[in-house]
């Protein structure tokens, strides 16, 4: 088992390294951030003396050896833009993420399970048809439109209402009620600070502006997760084992989810753990679109701005992230499937 | 239940129900405050006013410090935190400081304040560099009184130090912020996010990025306060849907930056309006007139844009009115002149455009020139700084076509765009560039920058990277640069305008218009610099 986890620890760091060079290499060619840093009538001389102050006149390999070294120790240098340490930005950025993505992960699960299993119950009735309709549209809208049209109808059209408007079918709301439900389109409201870590779950607020994009950005996975389920259902109440259990009448609830379900959760669980890190990697459109203060917003900012340390930073991050994932499912894969230690098997018997 | 434990359930829920009913008690009152809410596309990036020279972040900053002379909304100077200035000779000016003026923290403005901050403002980590070329040395003469030398005379300082802006001296001290943040240290400067000044509205708080707060200064010098607001809330929208989501929705009440593509959705729409006026930057095309042969053409061995005749061809078969109507959709105004209204030195009576040639007149231009059958020529063109900066040279493309000049396109990402086309490099033939006096609010920074002979040594054409030249627009413009008899000096500008524009050294196309939108009930004044000062804003 020891040589195991050393093995992928070593190939972990591998591409970690590989990573950190393509980030590198990426940020050399995407333009010159000077021009962005000084006024437009800067001098040439102001120009190139911030260019050897930053160290962007240096070799390129020396350039790496430079930033590899200072990463391992967790310095990141100082962004371009905003003149703080990149550390700094991305702590003060991780909880906002972390906490959609917590949200988002919960809706999709919830929501994902729940309608995968009534679906697969129910394959024929119209209500699952309309739900498998609706959920390939999930699928295939691209997250930043699903994003503009959540906050057309729940921000903007609300408050544009009139006076006497039908607005929800035949409830005939005044535009007071219909103002009070609406939802902000940006930010992330009233915050509370707990020592370093920033929570929006503590305050209404913070829910009411979770309420968007936390939908947005599940909205892809609790349809993957949805017809996860319900493939995976059909699949299992063909075998044999369910057909006995009916035999032995046991009844529907016992059956469906106390044998189905639960046989079904396997995949289900792997999928969920690494739709997780890419949903922390790539929540980049939804935190652009609401304008969500996480670390995908820092990023695509730093892009427009050839902000290099940041992007670097970052995209080494989310390789850490799925390295870390991926990692741990190896060791958790090999700890419930021994077929996977047949080393240590090996030795044990010699 | 004893009659203690009742006494303390009734008083628990009593408590809950307050605090349930707190909300809503203080929503009323919340609405009677006046809270302005606005967003941009950019945050504030820092808030030391000497860290950037940029419009939006001196625009924002102003709001807190203040300088020593002012623009008033119609851009002309008015006494700030000095009562009056002047020079008592060519090389030396005054600035009389104005007394009883106090900063956030209480802390009175003196002399030693203002010699701090311009000293740090010309110091290092400084991008302001700039507005203090020609000064040799800045001195405390009383409490109230600095004076400034100049190597040569300098009749456009206090105008250029409209955007310096005074810093407490006892405050950046004790936080050691007496130098601009530097970026080769891994360290953050305290003034990045905090400030001290003597302005219109206080820092209450700052989250980089999300949202920045600010309250009225109610020990403010100036008595005529004309905003009526009691907290300010500024807020970072970088996608340009949402922000004008947000203003329809009422989530804000002033958008700075407006997508093209939504002025006409928000001018209809009943409880938004647009604000609209030409801004002070310049569109223009250059030409590389100083290359023996041109690096991008079909033309080898010499260099077409020598010969006037093709300049003029090219100049006078551009229709910048075409452009306005159908690529800006009306938000342009055409100009002939490298400089905008508003601006000192802008002459209204030379800002005609020569009329277009039809393309037979233009095609026989070109072939007295020796060019028949036409040339090929490569433009450069951003794509992201200018207002359909990419579609303009487009419509451009087409309109050379018809006389037989073909253009070949080269589109790139401003970041990569300028350290090829600018000097030293200068990686082009035919260029767009986009200019706004911003320094001095004079046309002799476009006369300095953009026109006159470039030359490394004297500073001079840094940004004339085509290397137009012409000997007796240099000599009036060193004139410009030092006379101070405003007649003698506006009678040289217009000489000097009148040669370039004779020349058809450029294609100045159009200022591009300055868009806000905000909520009907809003009032607020839009000036030409693009600056949006809060002390002037009214919710009704």
């Amino acid at each position: 088992m020891l040589a195991f986890v050393v093995n992928r620890l070593l190939q972990a760091v591998g591409v970690m390294l590989v990573v950190a060079l393509v980030a590198f290499v990426i940020s050399n060619y995407i333009g010159d951030p000077i021009n962005n840093m000084v006024g437009q009538d800067a001098t040439h001389e102001d120009r190139a003396r911030m260019r050897t102050e930053l160290g962007l006149d240096d070799p390129a390999p020396v350039q790496f050896g430079r930033f590899i070294a200072e990463g391992l120790r967790g310095n990141f240098g100082i962004s371009y833009q905003l003149k703080r340490p990149v550390s700094t930005l991305i702590a003060e950025r991780l909880p906002a993420t972390l906490e959609l993505v917590l949200v988002a992960a919960v809706i999709a699960l919830a929501g994902g399970v729940v309608g995968g299993v009534y679906t697969g119950l129910r394959r024929n009735a119209m209500s699952s048809r309309a739900i498998m309709t609706v959920s390939l549209v999930g699928v295939s809208l691209p997250t930043f439109v699903i994003g503009i049209l959540l906050i057309y109808g729940f921000a903007v059209l609300p408050k544009s209402c009139v006076e006497g408007m039908h607005l929800f079918g035949r409830m005939l709301l005044t535009c007071a009620e219909v103002g009070a439900i609406a939802l902000p389109s940006f930010g992330r409201g009233d915050t509370v600070e707990l020592g370093s870590w920033t929570s929006g779950l503590l305050t209404a607020d913070g829910w009411r502006h979770l309420v968007l994009p936390g939908i947005t950005l599940s909205l892809f996975n609790l349809t993957l997760i949805l017809r996860l389920v319900r493939s995976e259902m059909l699949e299992v109440l063909r075998t044999d084992y369910i057909k006995f259990a009916r035999a032995r009448g046991l009844s529907n609830r016992a059956v469906n989810f106390g044998h189905a379900l639960k046989n079904t959760l396997v995949p289900v669980i792997t999928v969920a753990g690494i739709q997780i890190g890419s949903l922390i990697a790539f929540s980049t459109i939804t935190e652009t679109v609401f304008q969500w203060p996480g670390m995908g917003l820092l990023f695509i900012q730093s892009v427009q701005f050839a902000d290099v340390p940041i992007m670097t930073a970052y995209l080494v991050m989310a390789a850490l992230i799925f390295v870390i994932i991926n990692f741990t499912v190896d060791v958790l894969y090999a700890a419930i499937d021994p077929r996977l230690r047949s080393d240590r098997a090996g030795t044990a018997r010699a | 239940m004893t009659f203690e434990t009742r006494r303390l359930i009734l008083a628990g829920g009593a408590a809950l129900a307050l605090a349930l009913a707190a909300p809503i008690a203080s929503a009323p009152a919340e609405a009677q405050g006046k809270t302005f809410r606005w967003a941009n596309d950019g945050d504030v990036n820092s808030m030391d006013p000497y860290s950037r020279n940029e419009t939006f972040l001196l625009a924002f900053l102003q709001n807190i410090y203040e300088p020593l002379a002012r623009r008033d909304k119609n851009l002309k100077l008015e006494p700030a935190l000095a009562v009056k200035w002047g020079q008592t000779s060519p090389t030396t000016w005054f600035f009389d400081l104005r007394q009883g003026v106090k900063f956030h923290d209480g802390t009175p403005l003196t002399a030693d304040d203002v010699v701090f901050s311009l000293n740090r403002a010309n110091g290092k980590g400084s991008n302001m560099l700039g507005y203090f070329a020609t000064v040799k040395a800045i001195r405390k003469v009383s409490d109230f009184r600095v004076e400034v030398d100049t190597n040569v005379p300098d009749p456009l300082l206090a105008s250029k130090w409209a955007q310096i802006f005074i810093m407490s001296k006892a405050w950046a001290e004790k936080n050691k912020a007496e130098t601009v943040g530097d970026l080769t240290k891994n360290e953050e400067n305290f003034a990045t996010r905090n400030a001290m000044g003597t302005g219109p509205f206080k820092l209450k708080s700052r989250e980089p990025d999300v949202k920045t707060v600010l309250e009225p200064n109610k020990d403010w010098w100036d008595k005529k306060v004309e905003h009526n607001l009691t907290e300010v809330v500024f807020s970072r929208i970088a996608n340009a849907a949402t922000r004008v989501a947000a203003l329809r929705s009422g989530e804000i009440d002033m958008v700075y930056t407006v997508p093209p593509q939504d002025t006409d959705t928000l001018a209809k729409d009943p409880n938004t309006k647009i604000l609209q006026g030409p801004e002070t930057r310049v569109v223009y095309l250059g030409f590389d007139v100083f290359r023996d042969e041109l690096l991008y053409s079909s033309v080898k061995g010499k260099n077409p844009f020598k010969d006037k005749r093709v300049r003029e061809a090219i100049y006078r078969s551009i229709d910048v009115d075409a452009i306005k109507r159908t690529v800006m959709r009306g938000q342009s105004f055409p100009t002939a002149l490298m400089v905008a209204p508003g601006i000192n030195g802008y002459t209204k009576e030379l800002d005609k455009r020569p009329a277009l040639l039809k393309p037979e007149q233009a095609k026989k231009m070109l072939a007295d020139a020796g060019y028949p059958q036409g040339f090929e020529v490569t433009l450069d063109c951003p794509t992201d700084r200018y207002v359909n900066d990419e579609k303009i040279c487009q419509a451009i493309v087409g309109m050379l076509a018809r006389i037989g000049v073909k253009i070949n396109l080269r589109a790139q990402t401003r970041l990569k765009y300028f350290a090829q086309i600018l000097l030293p490099k200068a990686d082009m033939s035919f260029y767009m560039l986009g200019w706004s006096p911003a320094a001095t609010y004079d046309v002799h920074d476009v006369f300095i920058n953009l026109i006159q002979t470039s030359n490394a040594a004297t500073k001079k054409g840094q940004f004339n990277p085509g290397r137009y030249s012409n000997p007796k627009f240099d000599e009036l413009a060193d004139k410009i640069q030092v006379e101070t008899d405003t007649a003698k000096r506006n009678a040289m500008i217009a000489e000097a305008t009148k040669i370039y524009t004779g020349d058809f050294g450029y294609i100045p196309l159009h200022q591009q218009a300055v868009i806000w939108a905000a909520r009907k009930n809003v009032d607020l004044v839009q000036t030409a610099d693009n600056s949006f000062q809060i002390r002037w804003v009214k919710i009704k």
